[in-house]
């Protein structure tokens, strides 16, 4: 690392210091969030803050609701959003002729830049009073609408990345597996679908990513109300999400004090569920990879 | 007996480029044919037409009869994944599957259907041992298939396509991505299996044709201009152009 000429030390210390500064402001929020979260575990008891009722005017502090609400939503949205993603990528990248998927790529990642809160107005205007009609409902604005649209949001994202995976494993396997007599459906689901699976698993795990954090769609359509949900028919009942929470009270909420606390406690609690996601998507996607494998290919 | 007949056969790609013209063979059951002549001239179309592979490329004509076993391979009806598990190819470049060792060769009969184990260990084990690899894997059948050597998987991809017991074998250049010593264990073990298969080889230079082909087919631009035993295409050819290919005035 010894360099003479000071214009190459100069742009080595230029590059380290930009590397440097995004790790270092990761770790100043981390550090602003655990420091403004943390006292709450202080100030209210793990029995309340892990109780099921959530109503901090009288200081009812649970946020069980609101986990299991995140949840809810969120798992609702990945089951429409995983099936419909891959197999839209699928279609893509295996099925459709070039001259289709020359259209149809580009309009799908349009839509993964679709504001949120465009989906929400559309969740708001036509999703919910259309399930109110439907199911005979007492409100459209449930944890299902939410789903329904967080699908949506996640699709895209999946798409998008999926079929950049599926189109970047070689043309020679498939080709050398037609050639073994295999037919198309054997070739993409012994073959095409394994060497992808890196990239599949990362786009299933980004479109979740983007289903949890996302707060303005669900704020619009779940209807924002605390409930426990205990039963299946929670999910066409109204359901508070942890972002939607945080978005909503944090305005009206005075600095430093309990309430304002625990919120960034909430915040703590969905940057691990995000940590966790994205650990498993690692862990799954380098399982079967063996050291000498990564080293060779 | 002959495996393969081959009547006027051309094809003409979509971009316009006519890449075979009129191509008359015979090949006999049991030997080793080699197509020879300078890059460019159609021999790795032609074999990508006995199994129809070229179905995958953008072909715009085809004429003439390809005939194995007496049925047209052109025809529409034919059964294509039959045809391929009776007519295997092996490419230039060594070309595992991203699976384990075990699972390349047993790739293409499970795909056929089979499920039993001991049929399927069994057709491994011979399919390695016929490619000459089983003593070099045995011990590392569950590894993947990258983390063997070039040359190893070259073999490994011939042990595939033995695998399913087919009877013709087509080689497009195996051996021009491999050291001499694996070259020359591919060339020992090809000449093993004429005894069972018909082989058609697109080789790697003259020199490979020399060694191992009984029939010599010269591809020049799309054309057949000489096609006759080995030993005569390397004496006394009737056309000016193979000779002076052979001697290597040219390609």
């Amino acid at each position: 690392m010894e360099s003479k000429h000071p214009l190459e030390f100069l742009i080595t210390w230029f590059i380290r210091l930009t590397g440097y500064s995004s790790i270092f402001f990761v770790v100043l929020i981390l550090f602003f969030l655990v420091s403004e979260g943390l006292p709450a575990l202080s100030e209210v008891s793990l029995d309340t803050l892990f109780s099921t009722r959530w109503y901090p005017i009288e200081s009812y502090y649970g946020i069980l609701p609101l986990i299991l609400g995140s949840l809810v939503v969120t798992i609702g949205a990945m089951l429409i959003a995983v099936p419909f993603g891959i197999g839209t990528a699928v279609y893509l990248s295996e099925v459709a002729r070039p001259m289709v998927r020359e259209i149809l790529k580009p309009l799908v990642e349009i839509l993964a830049g679709l504001p949120s809160v465009m989906l929400g107005f559309l969740g708001i205007q036509v999703v919910s009073p259309f399930l109110r009609e439907f199911l005979d409902l007492p409100t459209g604005l449930t944890a299902f609408a939410g789903s329904l649209l967080l699908g949506g949001i996640a699709i895209p994202t999946i798409v998008s990345i999926a079929e950049d995976a599926m189109n970047n494993v070689p043309q020679s396997y498939r080709q050398g597996a037609l050639a073994l007599g295999a037919t198309r459906w054997q070739t993409m689901w012994g073959v095409t679908f394994p060497a992808a699976r890196s990239g599949i698993i990362t786009a299933i795990m980004l479109g979740l990513g983007r289903a949890i954090g996302e707060t303005m769609t669900v704020m619009m359509v779940t209807g924002n109300a605390p409930i426990m949900p205990n039963s299946i028919r929670a999910l066409f009942m109204p359901i508070r999400t942890m972002t939607a929470t945080i978005a909503s009270e944090m305005g009206e909420v005075a600095a430093g004090s309990i309430h304002y606390h625990v919120l960034f406690f909430i915040g703590i609690v969905l940057f691990l569920l995000a940590l966790i996601v994205n650990i498993t998507a690692s862990w799954v996607s380098m399982r079967k990879q063996t050291h000498k494998e990564r080293v060779l290919s | 007996m002959e495996k393969i007949v081959v009547e006027n056969f051309s094809l003409t790609y979509s971009d316009g480029a006519e890449s075979l013209q009129n191509i008359n063979l015979k090949i006999n059951e049991h030997t080793i044919t080699a197509l020879i002549g300078p890059a460019g001239g159609g021999k790795s179309t032609f074999l990508r037409a006995m199994n129809r592979l070229n179905d995958l490329a953008d072909v715009a004509a085809l004429s003439g009869h390809l005939y194995i076993n007496g049925q047209d391979v052109l025809d529409p009806k034919t059964n294509v994944i039959q045809l391929r598990r009776t007519v295997g190819i092996v490419f230039a470049r060594p070309l595992p599957l991203p699976l384990t060792i075990y699972e390349n060769v047993s790739f293409g009969l499970q795909a056929a259907g089979e499920r039993r184990k001991a049929v399927l260990d069994e057709a491994v084990e011979r399919a390695l041992r016929q490619a000459q690899l089983w003593d070099e894997v045995y011990d590392r059948l569950g590894d993947s298939a990258f983390a063997i050597s070039g040359g190893q998987q070259q073999r490994l991809c011939i042990a595939r396509v033995l695998a399913l017991q087919p009877e013709i074998i087509l080689l497009d250049e195996p051996t021009s991505a491999l050291d001499p010593i694996s070259t020359a264990k591919i060339e020992t073990s090809l000449l093993e299996l004429k005894e069972k298969y018909t082989i058609v080889i697109a080789p790697h230079n003259i020199q490979q044709a020399a060694r191992i082909a009984d029939d010599v087919a010269f591809f020049l631009q799309g054309e057949v201009v000489e096609f006759a035993p080995a030993e005569k295409i390397f004496t006394t050819p009737k056309d000016r152009r193979t000779l002076d290919y052979v001697q290597g005035r040219f390609g």
